[in-house]
């Protein structure tokens, strides 16, 4: 099941960036488009938003920051991506969730067996 | 140990009980089974449709887990039946991972859990598969970010004191 943990001010601002860019809607969706499509250029990520190249910039920046996304050169423009480190999250989530099924069904095989 | 396949959207475990087929049946549908074995209790008997109130509290079987499971006791969250087939297929919807009291999660989608069962030698094999993980929200999942084993928590905790110092 789920443990509690004592952590530190340090840990927590440390942490912090990462959910200040989760934290925004807008920000989300480009994620999510990201993670989904794979590398796009401002220009595409741009397109049909109703959200200005500046802003979807910003954006971009901000969770290049976070440690989120990082951007790369092809060819003539520049195209952002998530960060392979951070879809470590995906799995690192389900991880947690198998690992507690793991356990329950260890308490289901203990109660049913007795 | 049970087994295990995973993709970014499910999870699924089998596991063999050495039980008879009804004994697993009551363990999973019978409410107060459940939650003995699970560490909750429920408000009413499982029916198809009907949303139920759980409640943690710590497990009878194990006391490792109850101690863990004991500061959470008291936490409440919604769990929706979907289907009871006989002594054959059970399952229902919940928010995995829901355990902060400030969230409210009713608004977020739902995981789908369904156990199934089927006959093996000397026994049950018993197949659990969540589903839905690829609609829940990315902060949700952010759970994992800090890369750690006690996950959930840890991360409640680290959202509360970011909000605190940001006020």
């Amino acid at each position: 099941m789920r443990n509690a943990t004592r952590i530190s001010g340090k840990e927590a601002r440390r942490s912090a960036p990462i959910f200040a860019a989760l934290g925004d809607e807008t920000r989300l969706r480009m994620l999510s488009r990201l993670a989904q499509s794979g590398p796009m250029s401002i220009t595409s990520l741009t397109a049909g938003t109703g959200v200005t190249r500046q802003a979807v910039t910003k954006h971009l920046r901000r969770m290049e920051y976070a440690g989120l996304l990082q951007a790369s050169r092809l060819g003539r423009e520049r195209v952002w991506e998530v960060d392979p480190a951070s879809l470590d999250m995906a799995e690192q989530y389900l991880r947690t969730i198998s690992d507690q099924w793991d356990a329950a069904l260890g308490r289901l095989k203990a109660f049913v067996e007795s | 140990m049970p087994t295990t396949t995973t993709t970014t959207d499910r999870i699924e475990k089998q596991i063999f009980l050495r039980a008879s087929r009804e004994r697993v049946w009551r363990a999973l549908t019978d409410s107060r089974e459940f939650g003995s074995w699970f560490g909750m209790r429920f408000a009413e008997p499982f029916k198809p449709g009907a949303t139920i109130r759980a409640t943690i509290v710590p497990t009878t079987v194990d006391p490792e887990t109850a101690a863990m499971q004991k500061q959470f006791e008291g936490f409440a969250f919604d769990i929706v039946i979907e289907r009871i087939e006989p002594q054959r297929l059970f399952s229902f919807r919940w928010h995995p991972g829901a355990v902060d009291p400030n969230i409210d999660y009713t608004k977020e989608p739902m995981t789908l859990v369904e156990f199934e069962l089927k006959a093996a030698e000397g026994g049950i094999l018993l197949t659990v598969a969540e589903s839905g993980f690829d609609k829940i929200p990315l902060a949700r999942r952010a759970a994992a970010f800090t890369g750690n084993e006690e996950g959930w928590t840890k991360v409640v905790t680290l959202i509360e004191k970011y909000l605190e110092q940001n006020a």
